[in-house]
């Protein structure tokens, strides 16, 4: 069990869902490719809580696992909110700045 | 030995495993569909809770287990159904840019594999595994309930205000 | 070169006041809270709530200062038996009350809350109690019926809250805490009447330009913190964050010199913002948009004073970082004297009578900056008290006087004059106000400002020294000009009772709304038809009161009358004496009893009986230092009669001036700005306050922003067209580019004046703003990636 093995799948986890934050226009889409990078955070965390023998890792593993709930939930909620007002949640169409 | 077969067994699991989850993280970002993606998204979570348990941290994995793949994914569902009319496939999921995203990737994941790789090399995350114990439940709850009361608090407050915030937004008036 | 002769204990006496000297801030936050919530359905609509919090408050800080007192005579008596005839002592180090408990944790990090109770701390303490209680005193008057009566005195009374937990902070941390508190009550009160654009963009401009500041503020303490920390936790067992640890970290010799030197400058890029100092003084007078007692308590005396607080709060670490001791120009002192003499001529050019004080404010505040940039610290402090009281009671009048004198406005040139025989008591503070901030003898700011200036060019800084003279003489002419157009001369407009409504595009902003909050009140509408007349009582005892302070303050350290007058330097200024680390805080018969272990140093070589003392030698092992000796200037009379003379030729020849100008008409100087251009270009630059908002909002903005935006509008256009619609696009959205950015943009800032450069820098931006998140997104990941990148090839 080589350190680099998790955190390359951090890494490689990471990317992936930042391909999804940018490539997707629905906000579902989105939403779930965050949950990707918090989870790539998460392997890390717990990885380098492993390597220093700290349990530190693991409090905040399960704070982020918290965040990310919390942020789902909201999330949604917005996207609900978005839906009613527009019947649409692609992000492409949200905007109404002239840029 | 049986140290080693052991690491073998462990080593082989874990890359099955990161298959796995790669292969449904990928599928997530470009299937078309969005309930397919939920139920790949599945995949890659269970995943990750059988690799925090490859990590010794039984408490964190049966967290991951309940809040994400319980909790989060049924209000993924839910969300999609109340905000599409039909479940089928859709073509325009992506937006018009989206090749954008493929060199950000590309570039962010060359740099952080270049620093891992130089940074920790073949460096052994666990010697023996017959050493590793899980971490006990009361260690972490020290840990939360000691030193890092602070943003347990602040947390538990972002739960509050998140609660409040999406019924707020949610309800229909 | 030192030893160690001998240790005595000497018994500091203390006393529940002092003990419990955290109450202070605390009781106007609870009334704050009872405001709040109950305001509205009290009598008085919660304004009662707010004066008995600062009068008890007053209080409380009085038997503090009272406990204080003795104290130091108590040390300073067992520390003169302890002597050793004939060896030099320095002057005793009284150990500042403090008492910390923990606010809160993480990860190992306490965050401490409590106390920090010296002469500087009461000081300030006594000052802010007082000057709150008698403006909220005359608020009730003043803000009668007004719409968000309660909210305004909820706010008033939540800023002196932030102001006192400021002062008495033991720690950066909850320094930090008050610092933020006044900044966002500041912003509210500003904007009290936000249906006013004027008033909420001035409010937003004060609060943006003091976080610029602050930032400083946060990295400085960062600095210090992680540079400190180590040396704190051994030597004194406190964190990094604790003002009387960083003081001994700084004076020990054992601190890094460059990080004591950028903390230095953060800190004081902080004060800066806060204290309105040279280059971003430009919120100062637009904070007058606020209500008067607002700009009294908050603008002038009180809050704008935090960051030369802060400077004499931390000053071993100023006086370190910026070599204060040498006689070189340092950051501080050159700061504090362009603001003396750029603001005083700022203040020539205004027709608006707050303004006029607002930038005598900052002018003030250089004097102070100067003294401690040049080791006046005593005098600088001193500044500080004697200011509070003669600027609180000027702006006050200023609000009478509109309140009552000129319905509501506050255009010197339009609306005033001749108000001394209508309002007698007013004309009167005013007058007496104004000589002691001249400096006249024997008024408060002879005192303070006269030994700012001796002590300044004692120090070594001479050509400082002609600065502060030259401010001085600016002074006496700016206040002489606003009082002449002010209460003597001609009426004019509603001073002389006419009616008007309508107003020029450069009256005052309170103008307007003060206007409209007053109407709904009949009994206050009536003095609109019978003219000037003299203000009710609440209005004027507060205003007796400050002028009978301005009158005398000066004699709390009166230097010209010999050392038993100088109770300040006495009871304020903390002693330069090596005190032995670790023995204080041994507590007997219920904690009511400090003891401190006072250890006399004395001198084997001659020569430097003179000076010695904390930063001329670094203290030994087991020994700390608080506190710099700092040199005082003997008084001298001559000195004082050159400052005096200089001082009444200001008054005289202004005197003069105005009375030519604006009651004789004389032919040669009316409108001499329009036929020389060299006058002309001279009142154009000073008119616009140097150019100093544009340079701010036109130069600094659109040169950073509008390449940049450029750089991004010309990358998303290209991208997205090659992609999607190939070449003919782009010329077509240069096209549209140029339009939209040259055309538009010239055509409205020719007709919008102004608004355009507000609106000029929006649209420069908007590109950016394309409202795609996508594109947020991909510009965020690729930058933080190439950052990433960046630092790598660095390393390797």
């Amino acid at each position: 069990m080589l350190t680099t093995q998790f955190l390359l799948l951090g890494a490689v986890l990471f990317c992936i869902g930042v391909y999804g934050v940018l490539a997707r226009k629905n906000a579902v889409m989105v939403l779930m490719s965050i949950e990707l990078i918090l989870n790539s955070v998460n392997i890390n965390l717990l990885a380098f809580s492993v390597r220093h023998g700290s349990v530190d890792g693991n409090t905040f593993a399960l704070y982020v696992i918290a965040i990310a709930a919390a942020e789902v939930g909201v999330g949604l909620a917005m996207v609900l909110l978005i839906y009613r007002n527009r019947r649409t949640i692609a992000l492409d169409d949200l905007s109404e700045m002239k840029g | 030995m049986i140290a080693t077969d052991l690491l073998v067994a462990q080593n082989v699991g874990f890359g099955i495993i990161s298959l796995l989850m790669i292969i449904g993280a990928v599928r997530v970002v470009t299937v078309n569909n969005v309930v397919h993606a939920a139920l790949w998204l599945v995949i890659v979570l269970s995943g990750a809770a059988a690799q925090y348990l490859l990590l010794s941290a039984e408490f964190v994995a049966i967290t991951q287990v309940l809040v994400y793949v319980g909790a989060v994914m049924v209000l993924f569902l839910f969300g999609t159904m109340l905000t599409r009319a039909r479940i089928g496939a859709e073509s325009d999921l992506n937006n018009k840019n989206w090749i954008l995203g493929i060199p950000v990737a590309i570039l962010t994941l060359g740099v952080m594999a270049y620093v891992i790789v130089d940074g920790f090399g073949s460096e052994r995350l666990i010697e023996n595994p017959g050493d590793t114990q899980p971490i006990p439940i009361q260690v972490i709850s020290d840990d939360i309930f000691g030193p890092y009361l602070l943003p347990f608090w602040a947390l538990s407050f972002v739960l509050l205000v998140a609660v409040i915030g999406a019924i707020v937004l949610a309800r229909k008036d | 070169m030192l030893a160690q002769e001998m240790t005595s204990e000497v018994v500091a006496s203390t006393g529940w006041f002092l003990e419990h000297a955290w109450l202070i801030p605390v009781i106007p936050a609870i009334a704050f809270v009872l405001i709040i919530f109950f305001g509205k359905k009290m009598p008085m609509k919660g304004s009662e709530l707010g004066v008995l919090s600062m009068l008890s408050s007053l209080v409380f800080s009085g038997g503090a200062a009272w406990q204080w007192i003795q104290r130091v005579n108590s040390v300073v008596d067992g520390a003169h038996e302890a002597v050793v005839e004939g060896a030099y002592h320095a002057a005793p180090y009284v150990q500042p009350v403090i008492h910390e408990w923990t606010w809160w944790q993480s990860g190992g990090f306490h965050f401490g809350i409590g106390q920090h109770i010296d002469g500087l701390a009461l000081t300030l303490l006594v000052v802010v109690a007082f000057i709150s209680s008698l403006v909220q005193i005359y608020s009730l008057e003043y803000l009668r019926g007004d719409r968000r009566y309660t909210h305004f005195f909820a706010a008033l009374t939540l800023f002196s809250a932030g102001m006192l937990c400021m002062v008495l902070a033991p720690n950066m941390v909850q320094l930090i805490l008050g610092w933020e508190i006044m900044g966002l009550c500041s912003f509210m009160l500003i904007g009290h009447w936000w249906e006013e654009e004027a008033n909420s963009r001035a409010a937003l401009k004060a609060f943006f330009t003091v976080r610029v500041g602050d930032v400083g503020l946060l990295i400085g303490t960062a600095i210090l913190f992680f540079s400190a920390n180590n040396w704190t936790q051994k030597n004194l067992g406190v964190s990094g964050f604790n003002i009387s640890g960083l003081s001994a970290w700084a004076m020990s010799g054992e601190a890094s010199h460059s990080a004591l030197t950028w903390g230095a400058v953060a800190l004081f890029i902080a004060c800066i913002g806060k204290s309105g100092q040279f280059p971003l003084h430009t919120w100062l007078p637009d904070a007058m948009a606020g209500p008067t007692p607002v700009s009294s308590l908050l603008h002038s005396s009180t809050m704008v004073v935090a960051g030369v607080f802060l400077v004499a709060r931390l000053y071993p670490i100023f006086w370190e970082g910026m070599k204060i001791g040498d006689t070189n120009i340092n950051f501080i002192v050159l700061i504090g004297g362009i603001t003396i003499v750029i603001a005083a001529l700022l203040a020539f050019v205004q027709h608006d009578i707050k303004k006029v004080l607002a930038y005598s404010t900052v002018s003030q505040l250089g004097y102070m900056m100067m003294g401690l940039g040049a080791g006046a610290w005593l005098p600088a402090v001193f500044h500080i008290f004697t200011h509070a009281f003669f600027k609180a009671c000027l702006f006050l009048s200023a609000g009478s006087v509109s309140h009552s004198g000129s319905h509501h406005s506050f255009d010197m040139k339009k609306d005033m004059g001749g108000l001394a025989k209508k309002m007698p008591i007013t004309a009167t503070t005013w007058i007496i106000s104004t000589l002691a901030l001249a400096g006249v003898f024997p008024l408060a700011g002879f005192f303070s400002k006269d030994e700012i200036i001796d002590n300044v060019g004692y120090g070594g800084y001479n050509a400082f020294m002609i600065v502060g003279l030259t401010g001085a003489f600016l002074t006496a002419a700016y206040m002489t000009r606003a009082t002449y157009l002010t209460f003597f001369g001609e009426a004019r407009g509603a001073a002389a009772g006419i009616h008007h409504d309508v107003h020029d595009a450069h009256a005052v902003v309170d103008t307007h709304t003060s206007h409209d909050t007053h109407v709904a009140v009949d009994s206050h509408d009536a003095h609109a038809d019978h003219g000037p007349h003299e203000s009710p009582k609440l209005i004027t005892v507060p205003l007796m009161i400050l002028a009978a302070l301005a009158l005398t303050a000066g004699l709390f350290n009166a230097t010209p009358f010999g050392e038993s007058w100088e109770r300040l330097k006495k009871y304020v200024e903390p002693g330069s004496e090596y005190v032995v680390v670790g023995a204080e805080t041994a507590s007997e018969d219920g904690a009511q009893a400090v003891t401190m272990s006072v250890a006399s140093m004395s001198v084997s070589s001659e020569e430097k009986v003179t000076k010695e003392g904390c930063a001329v030698v670094a203290p030994e092992a087991g020994m700390a230092c608080y506190f710099p000796t700092v040199s005082h200037a003997p008084f001298k009379w001559s000195k004082a009669a050159l400052s005096l003379i200089i001082v009444a030729l200001g008054l005289v020849s202004s005197w003069m001036f105005c009375v030519q100008y604006y009651t004789r008409r004389n032919r040669r100087l009316v409108g001499l700005t329009e036929r020389n251009k060299a006058l002309r270009g001279g009142y154009t630059f000073l008119w616009n306050k140097y150019y100093l908002d544009e340079l701010y909002e036109k130069v600094i903005v659109h040169s950073i922003a509008h390449p940049i935006a450029k750089a991004v509008y010309w990358v998303n256009q290209n991208i997205l067209d090659s992609i999607v619609n190939g070449a003919g696009k782009v010329s077509r959205r240069v096209a549209g580019w140029v339009y939209r950015n040259i055309d538009q943009r010239v055509v409205d800032g020719a007709v919008n004046g102004s608004g355009a450069a507000a609106r000029g820098t929006g649209g420069a931006l908007r590109p950016v703003q394309s409202g795609k998140v996508n594109q947020y997104g991909a510009l965020l990941f690729s930058a933080a990636a190439i950052g990433a990148l960046i630092l790598v090839i660095i390393n390797t």
